[in-house]
């Protein structure tokens, strides 16, 4: 490995090298006859395609240094981030508009406020590997807090609809069940936010580490993206049960799927 | 009239649960009888828009429901569920749930009384209480709404025989107290006679019989005589 004052060369053979440890992954599995080494196997073959294949459109896009590739580029994220999340989220009817929607605004409004407020300059070098990171931790904070959301509806179906008999309106009768789903939605993050430097270290963070660039610095960048994906988050799972929650119900205030009698 | 259903037809999965229905119930203590899985709980919910029927429709004091607004509707013609479903909290947050929204003014401990509940209950834990104890705060959430028409749905079939008859005291004391009309959901025939004047006989989602208790009610057991000596 080469490693100059602001970039890393990793060679082929260094990859290839590192599927020493998921082997070790797919032998435990095997051993304990946990069924994962299939899937083990396709997300090794599947990073490594998608990955790939990434690299070179991030290498067209930064050599073009077009604002509409990059917004291709997102708005492509954030197309397959929403039919990934909607199969987390299977309880929850027609949930992929309110996931696009959801996505779209939290890497609209987050990129925004980072250009904005002249944290990150509008380049491609900059607004592509944030808009991915923004995107992917905004599906998951979504997808996680619809999957509760129509968990929680299912199983308390019973009570929505004795609330829905005293006069509230589908909007009232949820307002307990929004509260848990945002906090599943939001607490991995704001976890791994109270813990970051102490149990483990980020990402990025280790990525700058590694190339070379002063550990102050990559503090700082580490800060920067913690403190947008924080915000990022929050935006997509309360804008996704905001949306969704209205699935559940027509607009005379009656559960679509009313508990058995 | 109170309630009149015009040809009602609702599925449920795909599955007709109410097949062409049509029924009358009048002003005063009406009850809904019969087996488990006619669509007589079904039936309630239509009355005060839980659910809209697929065809046909439901009119009530003469006018149809679907033109009601639906929260409105809910909290004159109010309804208490098979089983307990409190919010968390007090029995007074129970209580005072249904007024706070409408933005009424209200009296928990005379609605705990009228419930047949201690209004000492007020302030204890709603989730502590037996079955019986939280299906008298359902019947006295309800009653905070001052409803005109209160939907039972097999109001003590959760319950044993004791809390069962104390139900029951409390509903027919309702009767004598208040100008409530009531609609009881139930499967046993004798609580029917017991708590109404009026019933509606369900059976495969269609009325197989109306009128008045005793006449339904004495059809039923004439019919039952006939098909045990029939058997033998």
């Amino acid at each position: 490995m080469i490693v100059a004052a602001s970039s890393i060369h990793v060679t082929v053979g260094e990859v290839a090298a590192a599927l020493a440890l998921v082997a070790i992954a797919a032998i435990a599995s095997r051993a304990w006859h946990a069924g994962l080494e299939e899937d083990i196997g396709v997300a090794v073959v599947r990073s490594l395609i998608q990955l790939t294949a990434i690299g070179y459109v991030i290498t067209l896009i930064f050599d073009q240094d077009s604002a509409l590739l990059v917004l291709a580029l997102i708005t492509v994220m954030v197309v397959f981030g929403a039919f990934t999340a909607r199969h987390r989220a299977s309880l929850v009817p027609n949930a992929f508009w309110p996931l696009l929607v959801s996505l779209a605004v939290a890497a609209a409004a987050t990129l925004g406020l980072v250009i904005a407020l002249g944290i990150f300059p509008a380049t491609p070098r900059y607004l592509v590997p944030v808009g991915g990171m923004v995107i992917g931790n905004s599906m998951t904070s979504a997808a996680v807090a619809l999957n509760r959301l129509g968990e929680d509806v299912h199983e308390q179906s019973r009570k929505i609809e004795a609330t829905l008999a005293l006069g509230a309106t589908s909007s009232q009768a949820v307002t307990p069940l929004v509260r848990r789903s945002l906090r599943s939605g939001m607490i991995t993050l704001v976890d791994s936010t109270k813990t970051t430097g102490l149990i483990f270290f980020p990402g990025t963070m280790v990525g700058m580490l590694l190339a070379g660039a002063d550990p102050t610095d990559a503090v700082r960048l580490q800060l920067i993206l913690l403190y947008v994906l924080l915000g990022a988050v929050s935006i997509a799972a309360l804008m996704a049960i905001t949306l969704a929650r209205r699935n559940f119900f027509t607009p005379a205030h009656q559960l679509r799927e009313p508990p058995e009698p | 009239m109170l309630f009149e259903v015009e040809d009602v037809s609702y599925s449920r999965a795909g599955k007709l649960v109410l097949h062409d229905l049509s029924a009358r119930l009048p002003v005063g203590a009406s009850s809904i009888v019969g087996p488990s899985g006619s669509g007589k709980s079904t039936l309630l919910r239509l009355l005060n828009r839980l659910a809209d029927p697929e065809e046909g429709r439901v009119v009530y004091e003469g006018t149809d429901v679907c033109e009601r607004d639906p929260l409105e509707l809910r909290r004159e013609v109010s309804l208490v569920p098979q089983l307990p479903a409190l919010i968390d909290g007090t029995v007074h947050d129970n209580v005072a749930y249904g007024p706070r929204l409408a933005g009424h003014s209200f009296d928990a401990r005379s609605c705990l009384e009228l419930a047949g509940l201690d209004p000492a209950f007020e302030d204890r834990d709603a989730s502590k209480l037996s079955v019986g104890e939280q299906q008298r705060v359902m019947l006295a959430r309800a009653l905070a709404l001052e409803p005109r028409v209160l939907l039972l749905d097999e109001p003590t079939s959760a319950l044993d025989r004791t809390a069962r008859d104390a139900v029951e005291a409390t509903l027919q004391d309702l009767r004598v107290r208040t100008a409530i009309s009531t609609v009881v959901v139930t499967h046993d025939m004798e609580q029917a006679r017991r708590l109404a004047d009026y019933v509606a006989r369900v059976e495969g989602g269609r009325i197989t019989a109306q009128g008045s208790a005793d006449e339904v009610l004495d059809g039923e057991i004439e019919s039952a005589i006939a098909t045990a000596e029939d058997a033998t």
